[in-house]
C-alpha cells in the first residue's frame, strides 16, 4: 500500500480512517493500554527527569560527532570481522544487500523486525530479484501474509483485531482452522516459521544502537525471532541509518532503561542482543559472515541543519505516537509513508521532501504530548512549525528537501492582508466595521469559509467591533 | 563518478555546521544493596520465568525432577563447561531424560537442535537484579543456540554474581575493554503481545525459562 505511493495525501486518507469504527477502536485500545504501561514504568517524576536528560545527551553528543563516530564504528567493526557498507540511497542500499546475497547463493532469507528495511521496500527488491524473505516477527509476519504495511512502528499489526488476524491465518496457513485464541494462533506462527528458520540462507536485521567503541550492534526484542535470525543462519545482514551510533559501551545501558519503558512499559525486552563479530574459530554456531550497512537516505541532509538535526535523536521508540491525539484517530497508514505519527511528521517531509509530504507537518495540534513524552527531548513542535515554515518561506540554506513548495499565491496575500489590517489602526477598524456589518451574509460556501464550515457552524459576527463596544463601556486609548 | 558513497556521505557531514558535543549529566541507576536477589527474583517472576534457589551440590538432582515432572525427554547440555560436567556426573547413565551434547558446529545438528531437544541448560555470567535479567556470553563449549531454540531454557546463576543494574555490571566487568562474539540479557520466556497486546509465550524462543540460583550459602 504505502510502497507505490510516494505522495502525502493526508486529508483524504485521514477522512476514510475516521469514518471506520473498527479501526478506530483497535488504535484507541492499543494507545489507551500502551499509556498506562508507560505511566507506570516512569512513576517516578526525579527519576525520569534525571534518566531522560542523560538520554538526550548521549544522543545529542554522538550526533555531535557522527562522521568520526561512524569512522570509528567502520574500524572496530571491521577489525572484529563485521563488513562495513555505506549507502547513499534506499536504491544503493537494496542493491549493496542484493549483492551480499547474491555473492554468497543464498535464496531464502529470514527477517527480523527493521523500520530501515520497510524504508527500503527491501522485500520487494528482493521478490523481484528471486529472492524469498520472510519476516518473522509476528506482527510483521501478519502484516507480510496480508500485503499491508506496519501501521506502527513498534507494534505493525496494530490495526488489527485479533478476528482480522484469526481469518487471514486460516486463510493464509494450510491446515490451520479458524481460532481467535491468541495462544493457539502464536503457536501456529511459531510452527510455519521455525523450518523458515532453519532453512534461510541469510538472516536480514535492523540495529537500535551501534556502538562506536567497540564495534558493537544492538539488537532489543521480545520473541527470540531477532536472536534466531542473527544467529542461526550462516549469514546476517544488518541494516541501520548512520544516526544510530553511539560513542560509548556504557551509553547503552540509560538507553536501554528509556527505550523499551517508554515503548511498552517494559522494565527491558525479553532479549537484549549484542553482537560483535561473526562466529570465531572453534564457535559452533553464529553466522560465519555479518555485514552492516549504513544508510543515509537524507539523513546527512537533515543532519545539515543543527534545529532539524534533533529530528536524528531518535531512539524508535514509538511514545510519540501512542499518545498523539491525532495518530491514536488515523491510524498509521494515513501517514502514507513508512514512519507515522509525530516523528513521522519531522522525519518523512525532511527524508522524502515538504513537496511529496508537506501536508504532515500541519496534521498537527501542536499540543506538546508527543514532546513531553519523548525520551531524548526531542522538540517535535517546535520541529513541526520550523518545517511549515520552511514550506512557504525555505531558509538561506535551503535547509530541507522542497522547501518553498508549500507556498500559495492566495496563503500569501492572505497573510499580507492580515498583516496590513493589523499593523494599520484604520485598515484595521475598517475591516472590523465590514465584518460586522456584512459578515452575516457572507454564505456558508464562501471561498476559504468553506472548509471551515463543512465541519463546523458557521461562526456568527457581533453586530458591534470590540472596539465599539470597548468606547461604549468609556474605556479610552490603552 | 571515483568518490565512493562512504566518501560523500562523510563529506556532508563533515561539511555541516558543528556543534557543541554536552557532557552526560550526573545520573544514577537504582541501587538494591541487600534487596538484589529478592528483587531479581521479583522481577524475573514478574517476567514469567520460574526461580528456584538451589546449592552448588544439590542443583542437577532438583533439575533432573524439575524436567521429569514436565515430561522433558531430551536435554542438551554443554559438556566441555563445569557445570556440563557435574551436570554429566551427576546424572548418570539410564536416567531419563536423557543428556545431548551441543560439541559440534551447528550445521552437523542442526535437525536436533531445532526440532527434537525440549530443553538446554546453562551457565549465566551473572544477573541485573534492576529489571530481572540473565547475562549470557555465549562461549565456543556452550553456543549461542542454547539459550535460543528448545523450548526449556534452564539458566544457572550464582547469587554472588546478581548485580544492582547493567550500568554496573557492565563498568564492574570491563565489558568495553573487550566483547565477545554475542552478548545478550535474557528477560523471561520468549513472548509477544502483537495480537491485540495479549501477552503469548514461546512465540520462537523458549517458551519456559527456569533459572536456578546457586545460593551463596552453600560455598
Amino acid at each position: 500500500m504505502a510502497a507505490d505511493a510516494r505522495i502525502s495525501n493526508f486529508g483524504a486518507k485521514a477522512h476514510i480512517a475516521l469514518n471506520d469504527p473498527k479501526l478506530r477502536a483497535n488504535f484507541r485500545r492499543a494507545m489507551d493500554g500502551l499509556m498506562s504501561k508507560r505511566a507506570a514504568q516512569f512513576a517516578d517524576p526525579d527519576e525520569w527527569t534525571a534518566l531522560r536528560a542523560r538520554g538526550a545527551a548521549i544522543r545529542a553528543r554522538a550526533l555531535a560527532q557522527l562522521p568520526e563516530l561512524l569512522e570509528r564504528l567502520e574500524a572496530n567493526c571491521t577489525a572484529n570481522g563485521i563488513q562495513v557498507h555505506w549507502a547513499e540511497t534506499t536504491q544503493e542500499a537494496n542493491a549493496v544487500v542484493l549483492g551480499i546475497l547474491q555473492a554468497a547463493g543464498a535464496k531464502r532469507v529470514i527477517k527480523g523486525k527493521s523500520m530501515v528495511t520497510e524504508e527500503m521496500h527491501l522485500n520487494a527488491h528482493l521478490e523481484g530479484n528471486g529472492i524469498e524473505a520472510v519476516e518473522s516477527d509476528l506482527g510483521e509476519y501478519i502484516i507480510q501474509l496480508a500485503g499491508e504495511a506496519p501501521s506502527h512502528i513498534v507494534m505493525p499489526c496494530i490495526h488489527k483485531n485479533k478476528a482480522e488476524i484469526a481469518e487471514l491465518f486460516a486463510d493464509k496457513i494450510a491446515g490451520l482452522a479458524y481460532t481467535e485464541n491468541v495462544d493457539e494462533l502464536t503457536a501456529a506462527a511459531r510452527a510455519a516459521l521455525r523450518g523458515r528458520f532453519a532453512d534461510a540462507d541469510a538472516g536480514i536485521s535492523g540495529v537500535n544502537f551501534a556502538v562506536a567503541e567497540t564495534g558493537t550492534l544492538v539488537l532489543i526484542e521480545n520473541e527470540g525471532n531477532g536472536r534466531l535470525s542473527t544467529t542461526l543462519p550462516p549469514l546476517h545482514i544488518a541494516v541501520t541509518g548512520i544516526e544510530k551510533v553511539l560513542e560509548k559501551l556504557a551509553d547503552v545501558a540509560p538507553l536501554l532503561s528509556l527505550l523499551p519503558r517508554s515503548a511498552t512499559g517494559q522494565p527491558v525486552t525479553t532479549y537484549v542482543n549484542m553482537i560483535s563479530s561473526p562466529r570465531k574459530p572453534g564457535e559452533k554456531d553464529g553466522p560465519r559472515a555479518v555485514h552492516l550497512v549504513l544508510l543515509d537516505s537524507g539523513r546527512s541532509r537533515v543532519y545539515g541543519d543543527v534545529e532539524l538535526s534533533d529530528t536524528l535523536r531518535c531512539i524508535r521508540c514509538a511514545a510519540c505516537m501512542n499518545h498523539c491525539p491525532v495518530y491514536t484517530r488515523v491510524g498509521g497508514h494515513t501517514y502514507t509513508f513508512t514512519y507515522p505519527g509525530p516523528i513521522g511528521k519531522i522525519l518523512t517531509p525532511q527524508l522524502e521532501g515538504l513537496d511529496c509530504a508537506g501536508d504532515q507537518p500541519h496534521a498537527s495540534t501542536l499540543c506538546r504530548a508527543c514532546a513531553d513524552v519523548c525520551p531524548v527531548e526531542i522538540p517535535i513542535p517546535d520541529l513541526l512549525v520550523r518545517l511549515r515554515t520552511e514550506a512557504v518561506k525555505p531558509s538561506a540554506a535551503a535547509a530541507v528537501k522542497g522547501g518553498g513548495s508549500g507556498k500559495s499565491r492566495a496563503e500569501s496575500l492572505g497573510w499580507a492582508g492580515w498583516t496590513l489590517m493589523y499593523g494599520h489602526p484604520l485598515a484595521y477598524r475598517l475591516a472590523t466595521w465590514g465584518m460586522a456589518l456584512v459578515g452575516n451574509w457572507l454564505p456558508a460556501s464562501a471561498p476559504m469559509l468553506k472548509q471551515w464550515t463543512s465541519v463546523r457552524t458557521k461562526p456568527k459576527f457581533a453586530a458591534r467591533t470590540l472596539h465599539q463596544l470597548a468606547r461604549e463601556k468609556g474605556y479610552g486609548h490603552e | 563518478m571515483s568518490e565512493t558513497p562512504r566518501a560523500r556521505i562523510l563529506a556532508r557531514l563533515r561539511a555541516a555546521p558543528r556543534r557543541p558535543a554536552p557532557e552526560r549529566p550526573h545520573w544514577e541507576p537504582p541501587a538494591f544493596g541487600a534487596g538484589a536477589k529478592a528483587k531479581f527474583r521479583a522481577m524475573m517472576e514478574a517476567s514469567h520465568a520460574d526461580v528456584h534457589e538451589v546449592t552448588r551440590a544439590d542443583w542437577p538432582d532438583r533439575l533432573r525432577t524439575i524436567l521429569a515432572n514436565k515430561g522433558v525427554e531430551r536435554v542438551l547440555y554443554a559438556p566441555a563447561t563445569l557445570a556440563g560436567a557435574q551436570l554429566a556426573s551427576a546424572w548418570g547413565d539410564g536416567n531419563s531424560p536423557r543428556l545431548m551434547a551441543y560439541d559440534r558446529p551447528v550445521e552437523e545438528m542442526k535437525e536436533v537442535l531445532v526440532h527434537q531437544v525440549q530443553a538446554a541448560v546453562t551457565m549465566a555470567r551473572g544477573g541485573i537484579a534492576q529489571t530481572g535479567s540473565l547475562v549470557l556470553w555465549p562461549t565456543a563449549d556452550e553456543p549461542r543456540l542454547m539459550s535460543l531454540l528448545p523450548p526449556i531454557h534452564v539458566a544457572l546463576v550464582e547469587e554472588s554474581a546478581i548485580g544492582d543494574s547493567l550500568a554496573v555490571t557492565m563498568a564492574a566487568q570491563g565489558w568495553a575493554a573487550g566483547m565477545p562474539t554475542n552478548a545478550v540479557l535474557i528477560s523471561g520466556p520468549s513472548k509477544t503481545a502483537d495480537i491485540e497486546q495479549t501477552l503469548a509465550y514461546g512465540v520462537h524462543g523458549p517458551k519456559e525459562l527456569i533459572v536456578l540460583v546457586i545460593s551463596d550459602e552453600a560455598k
